[in-house]
């Protein structure tokens, strides 16, 4: 469905995208992850026909969009970070325009209201858009980026400042258009792309630094695996040192101040191995105490910062490489 | 286009811009009219189109100034762009918005002259030919406004840079005449758009200047589609 090849964006002499390159199959729910200023939003706009690239080329559809944007641009509904909608207009007048503006040949008043419907804003088709709460609004853009039903919908941030229960809304909205359409939303939540998307694209300053399925990233938070202990009887550095002895232990941290005798320190392990038997045993031959001994799975998060990590590496690399 | 031409019509009567215009516009004209005609006790009327033409300076750019400086604002901008519509029809469709406005208003107050012809003799011939002229010159002027709004942020620097650059086109005119080589004082003042205006103030159909004008209303047209198009390739 969406085809990028070498996709470059400069402004000034700053790249926001830096030869970027993937591939977004037909009805895939994809998510476009990154830490804020990380180049999501350039994407979505390039690809979208909003921006123009500095190199590189987009297909959606098989229509490249910087040749043919029309032809290109009729296959996507896109929210913009900021819902673009006027304020002076009722939701049933916004819907209205963009029906006509895209040119739409569908019946129109069952066309809207169907999706009026499936986004639940019906019961304020004739009130004014400016008069709306955040959530509302957030869901006439959606709504806007339905008008037309395009195979390709493209959201940014679709979740941003919504309340809990509407973000449990919006997800279930998501997931039910994914059956049909291809979607690809950005996100900087964790969680949301977790609970929508079947496959995550970490971008990171303007380069890609990861792109796998869903589940597999899940599979890795499995194996790997992790103990948080707090310990006391000995100073911090006499532990940590007899933590480290522990067999099949990778790394030992102290993750906080001393709090009343004891020091939380954070047992990183080969995947599978589960040392809390060794921790305990450790403590009653050293006649220390033990306050607290939890196991503690990789999450999501703890894998983003590594990619980012990893992606820092890999962009190093890349420079001495190019300095070479 | 049409879908942007019918929000634009409708979003003058929405705000209160709309109304604020024809009530000036018809304001300003009634006042001027009547210190031309019925102050001077004569039913000559190229004062009250010379008048009218200064006048447009200030009126129109209220018109224009919001056209694209509220898209970029609310960033609605960002929905016409990724629109299957082309940049142009999108410029094409405001620009014919603000003029069925300033049309309207201008044919509208062309009916004080059928009650001035009640009470004197208004050649009908010289004032077809300023409605026609006034219409056109409105016509630049509005490409003008909506070139400037295109490339200002607020409505307000949007009307202030259009009455600027209106100004100049009127005082090139001013200028022109105290230029002492020939050909310079006659370039420029070919440039200027009241310059152009005395054939048709004196009821002669010219050609040249209808060119003119078309031609000022398509190269800001132009200019104005370039610099929507100049936003996505910074």
């Amino acid at each position: 469905m969406i085809r990028v090849e070498h996709l470059s964006k400069r402004y000034g002499n700053r790249y926001a995208l830096d030869d970027v390159s993937f591939e977004i199959g037909e009805g895939e729910i994809v998510g476009l992850l990154g830490a804020n200023g990380a180049g999501k939003s350039t994407t979505m706009n390039i690809l979208t026909g909003y921006l123009s690239a500095t190199e590189g080329e987009v297909y959606v559809g098989g229509v490249s969009v910087l040749d043919d944007p029309t032809a290109a641009k009729r296959k996507i509904g896109y929210l913009p970070e900021q819902p673009p909608l006027y304020f002076d207009m009722t939701v049933k007048e916004y819907l209205d325009f963009v029906y006509e503006l895209k040119g739409c040949s569908f019946p129109r008043e069952a066309h809207l209201s169907e999706i009026m419907n499936v986004v639940k804003i019906a019961d304020v088709r004739d009130r004014l858009i400016g008069h709306l709460s955040k959530g509302y609004r957030q869901r006439v853009g959606i709504a806007s980026a339905l008008v037309g039903d395009p195979p390709l919908l493209i959201f940014d941030e679709p979740t941003v400042g919504l309340d809990p229960k509407q973000i449990i809304e919006v997800r279930n909205l998501l997931r039910t258009l994914g059956k049909k359409h291809t979607v690809v939303l950005s996100t900087h939540i964790l969680s949301e792309v977790q609970a929508v998307c079947e496959r995550i694209v970490v971008i990171k300053e303007g380069h890609i630094v990861a792109n796998e399925r869903t589940e597999d990233i899940t599979r890795r938070l499995e194996t790997e695996s992790r103990f948080r202990a707090k310990i006391a009887g000995a100073t911090a550095g006499e532990i940590k040192e007899a933590l480290r002895q522990i067999r099949d232990v990778t790394r030992v941290e102290q993750t906080g101040a001393r709090d009343g005798e004891s020091y939380p320190f954070t047992v990183e392990t080969k995947s599978g191995a589960d040392v809390r038997r060794a921790i305990f045993n450790l403590c009653v031959s050293k006649g220390w105490v033990l306050y607290g001994l939890e196991r503690r799975g990789l999450d999501l998060e703890d894998v983003f910062v590594r990619l980012m990590d990893a992606g820092v590496e890999a962009t190093d690399a890349k420079d001495t490489k190019k300095k070479r | 286009m049409l879908a942007i031409y019918k929000r634009e019509m409708k979003a003058y009567f929405i705000t209160p811009l709309g109304y604020v215009f024809l009530g000036v516009f018809l304001l300003v004209s009634g006042a001027v009219f009547c210190f031309s005609t019925f102050y001077e006790m004569t039913s000559d009327l190229t004062e009250y189109f010379s008048t009218m033409l200064f006048c447009f300076i200030i009126l129109l750019p209220l018109l224009t100034m919001k056209l694209f400086t509220e898209e970029k604002k609310a960033r609605t901008e960002q929905l016409l762009l990724t629109s299957p519509v082309s940049v142009f029809s999108v410029v094409f469709a405001k620009f014919l918005a603000a003029y069925t406005m300033f049309a309207g208003a201008s044919v509208f107050s062309g009916l004080y002259f059928i009650f001035l012809s009640f009470f004197g003799n208004v050649q009908v011939g010289l004032l077809f030919g300023n409605i026609f002229a006034i219409l056109l010159i409105g016509m630049a002027f509005i490409a003008v406004g909506v070139f400037v709004s295109a490339i200002t942020e607020s409505q307000l620097s949007s009307a202030i840079l259009t009455i600027g650059i209106l100004l100049g086109f009127v005082m090139i005119s001013m200028l022109a005449d105290y230029i002492p080589v020939e050909w310079l004082r006659f370039a420029i003042s070919s440039l200027s758009v009241f310059y152009r205006y005395q054939n048709f103030a004196h009821g002669i159909f010219d050609i040249a200047a209808l060119v003119y004008y078309l031609s000022i209303t398509a190269l800001f047209l132009a200019l104005t589609v370039r610099s929507v198009d100049r936003r996505r390739w910074r």
